[in-house]
């Protein structure tokens, strides 16, 4: 699918990329100025990764590129031409024994589970560095895993819930 | 005892930890916010915040920016559509006494970074850029903002708030007695300026549906107020007008009142006849509505053994030049402590800013600090335990309310059962008595309290023949958890599981409700839908006693319970009919009700109703580094019923988060020569991130309340009541430092 970027004036500007967003894979022509988070939001309508401040200080724009957690908001979309994306809708695409029955990935199911939202805004932001802090393999202990967090700010408060889901499914992985 | 939702006597689901029903469609990213909705040809309109504090425009050139191809226009204040006129048609449902804000409306300038244009374009990044390109000059006046130097020009506010008390008039000589106490206290507390900051930004998307007809989402905390604002402003029929919110990232108050980038998405949406979208950056959120920073003085005498003779609470608060904000910030000394002498005042002084507004418990977060400051101060000048000076002057009546009794307080259960918790029979009152290596431990306590209310309400309930119920009205889940509790009591109200149960909210196409907050949404909504499922019901019975060889037959509707999707005999289950079974041999394929629910006058002319609490802290501060960290909180609530202990804990662990952000790192501040905040962001402005929250133990003590038929009180504000206080006093405990001044940064600990 082609997916045109921009107003007029990036008419003369699009660079074609390619990415593979959620496992499909689409060509896309985007201005050099779009950023991974508005080509998501504005061009894809994948709505599920939030802009809380486009200055990266929030973290609700977090995605997975090639696995790693980044700020798609200070992302420019060109620079990450033939990566894979996964936003919080492919969450559920990533569980490793596939999706539980409900559907969902692990860290989804204990985000409800241990009440670990309110707003659900910062959610997805959450969801996604929580994958990416498991994928790393450093945060081993609840300081850790507040310390590796602290990039995604949750104004409704909800901090101590979303470490108990991250334990939760850390510590269902190592069984 | 109060009665349960249930017509068998015990609820199968309300009172019970039941997850959010809100919650797959959150954790998928499937929810959508405002600002993600869409229509055909949708335009962008990005806001042009002005940059000075106080003047005139004297020139806008918009030339380069209608030059970028794809900006459709340039509205500003010399080329806007006429609105409304009257002031009476911008003040929204909770507006304070004066005249609303009107962007584009003249070339005068209120406030820094008052939106002074809004740039159309065919995308987002068009008019992003486009909007960089307008160039506004202006004729500069010098801006008063520092409220410390217009204390002289303060005033009692003229035209009172609806709904917030005024001080009560002093009673006694709270002077004359302060002067001849034993012990003696004058101190002053202040507070700063804070921004609510809710994750999502302010957004309004505005869908032209054709023949005078829109479709809104708005980022409100109730879309019932937006939608008579937009008819109001605009001169639309309100037929004509639907907005929708289903869901909120967050309000704290920021979205009780409509904003405005409401009303400039309707302003461009009808000039151009086209669907606009006007979202706000993370910056502009400074530009509206905010706590204001207030200057406090509390005067405490005292008897040598701590029976308060003498209280008086003086605060000064600032308000913008156009409207006079109010909140109960002083009133709360004497509802919590009983005493002779009490004089209490609450001025104003106009600054060149926006308005301020009700930040999660409004005046209670502001006033609470000072007075419970004043008393761990008090307790350590007559070698009291803070627990025991505080059961020593505690009030039975509302001394506020002409000595009403309270409904209830279950605040001594809240002292023991928290103490008991936190382990404070351990406490060594001396200050810098307990170490852990390089760090001072500091243990310290305060008291919570916040109004209980109740607001007009309406709700439906339509149950269809295929069993599957739907009840909802227009209010907004903010966070709160009403989706699911709504859902909890329908589901025990007429015996249906929670998944045959659909809350739909945030639509003005549904029954009216008030706009979210005030902690009465539970109390409100809850009551109106448990009156429609109950309308419902009887409709059901009537039903059913017509069916042929009826097993209800001669048995009253008192006689009936619904449980498992069935109505049946309470003391003879086997006797009854399955509803989906009734209403087919009726031959009917819904059944609805509205019902309407209100605050019980009678109770309230017999009682006033608060919630209270009692929060613990435990902080570590590095003396060299001057680090203050919260290690430890117990807060111990008395509100009434809780509905889902789950969503309730969430309630009072973010209300609590929240005090620890107001305690130790939330402060706007003001360069007062330019009269514009200069940490409009959040990597300067702090909030609490995941490092800063350590264990923070929540428990409910039982309370059993009468003011409304659920025995509910709310729980949205308590958990951050008194949070700082008991922060502050935990930092004097550590280090021996009082500090009266929010929040505690470490300049202050170090000085």
């Amino acid at each position: 699918m082609l997916i045109e970027s921009g107003s007029p004036v990036a008419a003369d500007n699009r660079i074609g990329i390619s990415l593979t967003i959620n496992g499909q894979q689409r060509e896309l022509q985007v201005a050099p100025w779009t950023t991974l988070l508005d080509l998501l939001r504005e061009r894809l309508d994948l709505t599920g990764t939030k802009k809380g401040c486009d200055h990266g200080q929030c973290g609700a724009c977090t995605v997975l590129v090639n696995g790693t957690r980044v700020n798609s908001c200070l992302t420019l979309a060109v620079m990450k031409d033939g990566a894979e994306i996964t936003t919080v809708e492919g969450l559920a695409g990533l569980a490793n024994d596939g999706a539980g029955s409900n559907g969902l990935h692990p860290i989804q199911a204990a985000f409800i589970e241990h009440d670990a939202f309110q707003c659900g805004y910062c959610t997805p932001g959450q969801l996604c560095s929580s994958v990416g802090l498991m994928n790393e393999g450093h945060a081993k202990s609840r300081d850790e895993i507040r310390e590796a967090m602290s990039g995604n700010i949750c104004r409704c408060g909800a901090y101590t819930n979303i470490v108990d889901a991250i334990e939760d499914v850390m510590q269902g992985e190592a069984r | 005892m109060t009665q349960t939702f249930s017509s068998t006597g015990s609820d199968r689901f309300v009172g019970s930890a039941r997850s959010r029903v809100d919650g797959p469609a959150k954790v998928t990213g499937l929810a959508r916010y405002a600002g993600e909705f869409t229509g055909p040809d949708l335009l962008h309109g990005t806001v042009v915040s002005g940059t000075i504090a106080r003047g005139r425009i004297t020139g806008i050139d918009t030339e380069a920016a209608e030059a970028v191809p794809g900006v459709i226009k340039v509205l500003t204040h010399e080329n806007r559509p006429r609105t409304a006129w009257l002031d009476y048609n911008y003040q929204d449902a909770v507006a304070p006494p004066g005249s609303p804000f009107r962007a584009l409306y003249d070339d005068k300038i209120h406030y820094s970074g008052q939106p002074v244009a809004l740039v159309v374009a065919e995308d987002f990044e068009t008019a992003r850029h486009a909007a960089a390109l307008v160039r506004v000059s202006y004729a500069a006046e010098t801006p008063a903002t520092d409220l410390t130097a217009v204390g002289d020009l303060a005033y009692d506010p003229p035209k009172k708030r609806s709904g917030i008390k005024p001080p009560p008039k002093p009673w006694g000589d709270a002077d004359a007695v302060f002067d001849t106490s034993a012990v003696k206290l004058r101190e002053t507390y202040r507070i700063a300026t804070e921004h609510h900051n809710p994750m999502e930004p302010h957004a309004s998307t505005v869908i032209v549906e054709g023949e005078g007809r829109y479709t809104v989402y708005d980022k409100v905390q109730g879309v019932s107020n937006s939608h008579a604002y937009l008819a109001s402003v605009f001169g639309l029929d309100k037929d004509k007008v639907r907005v929708m919110n289903p869901y909120l990232g967050g309000g704290f108050g920021s979205g009780l009142r409509p904003q405005y980038q409401l009303f400039l998405a309707m302003l461009a949406a009808r000039d151009l006849d086209r669907s606009v979208r006007v979202v706000l950056t993370r910056d502009q959120m400074w530009s509206f509505t905010h706590r204001p920073e207030t200057l406090q003085t509390v005067s405490l005498g005292a008897d040598a053994d701590g029976t308060l003779q003498a209280l008086r609470h003086d605060a000064l608060a600032p308000t913008s030049r156009f409207e006079d904000y109010q909140e109960v910030v002083v009133n709360w000394s004497a509802v919590l402590y009983r005493c002779d002498n009490v004089a209490l005042t609450y001025k104003l002084a106009q600054l060149d800013v926006f308005t301020p507004g009700d930040m999660r418990a409004p005046g209670a977060v502001t006033g609470v600090f000072a007075i419970e400051t004043a008393m761990d101060e008090l307790a350590h000048a007559t070698g009291l335990d803070p627990i025991e000076l505080r059961l020593k002057n505690y009030s039975e009546r509302d001394a506020t309310a002409e000595d009403k009794p309270f409904g209830s307080k279950a605040l001594k259960s809240c002292f023991t059962q928290g103490a008991e918790r936190f382990g404070w029979s351990r406490r060594n009152p001396e200050p810098r008595s307990m170490r852990e290596g390089r760090e001072l431990v500091g243990w310290g306590m305060a008291t919570g309290v916040w109004e209980s209310m109740m607001q007009q309400t309406s709700a439906h309930a339509i149950l269809t023949a295929d069993g599957k119920l739907e009840v909802g009205n227009s209010t907004g889940d903010i966070g709160t958890g009403t989706y699911t509790i709504l859902t909890q009591i329908a589901a025990d109200s007429l015996g249906l599981t929670m998944e045959a149960v659909t809350t739909k909210l945030g639509d003005t196409d549904l029954p009216e409700a008030p706009v979210a907050g005030g902690s009465w949404t539970a109390a409100s909504s809850g009551t109106a839908v448990m009156k429609a499922c109950r309308d419902v019901g009887e409709q059901l019975f009537k039903l059913a006693r017509q069916m042929d060889d009826s097993p209800l037959a001669n048995v009253d509707f008192e006689r009936v319970a619904f449980a498992e999707g069935r109505i049946a005999v309470a003391d003879d289950p086997a006797r009854g009919v399955a509803l989906v079974d009734v209403m087919r041999a009726a031959g009917v394929e819904k059944l609805e009700a509205t019902a309407s629910a209100a605050p019980d006058k009678d109770f309230n002319a017999t009682y006033e109703a608060y919630t209270h609490s009692a929060i613990f802290a435990e902080v570590k501060v590095d003396e060299e580094l001057g680090q203050v960290r919260v290690t430890r909180i117990v807060s111990a609530i008395a509100a009434g019923k809780v509905l889902n202990p789950k969503t309730a804990r969430s309630q009072i662990l973010g209300g609590v988060v929240m005090g620890i952000g107001s305690a130790l790192e939330e402060e706007s501040m003001m360069d007062t020569r330019l009269g514009r905040f200069m940490n409009h962001n959040l990597s300067e402005y702090h909030v609490p991130v995941n490092a800063d929250i350590h264990d923070i133990e929540v428990i409910f003590v039982d309370e059993e309340d009468k003011a409304n038929p659920l025995g509910v009180k709310g729980l949205g504000e308590i958990g951050i009541v008194g949070t700082a206080a008991a922060i502050a006093n935990a930092v004097h405990h550590a280090t021996g430092k009082r500090i009266r001044d929010l929040p505690i940064t470490i300049d202050k600990i170090l000085a």
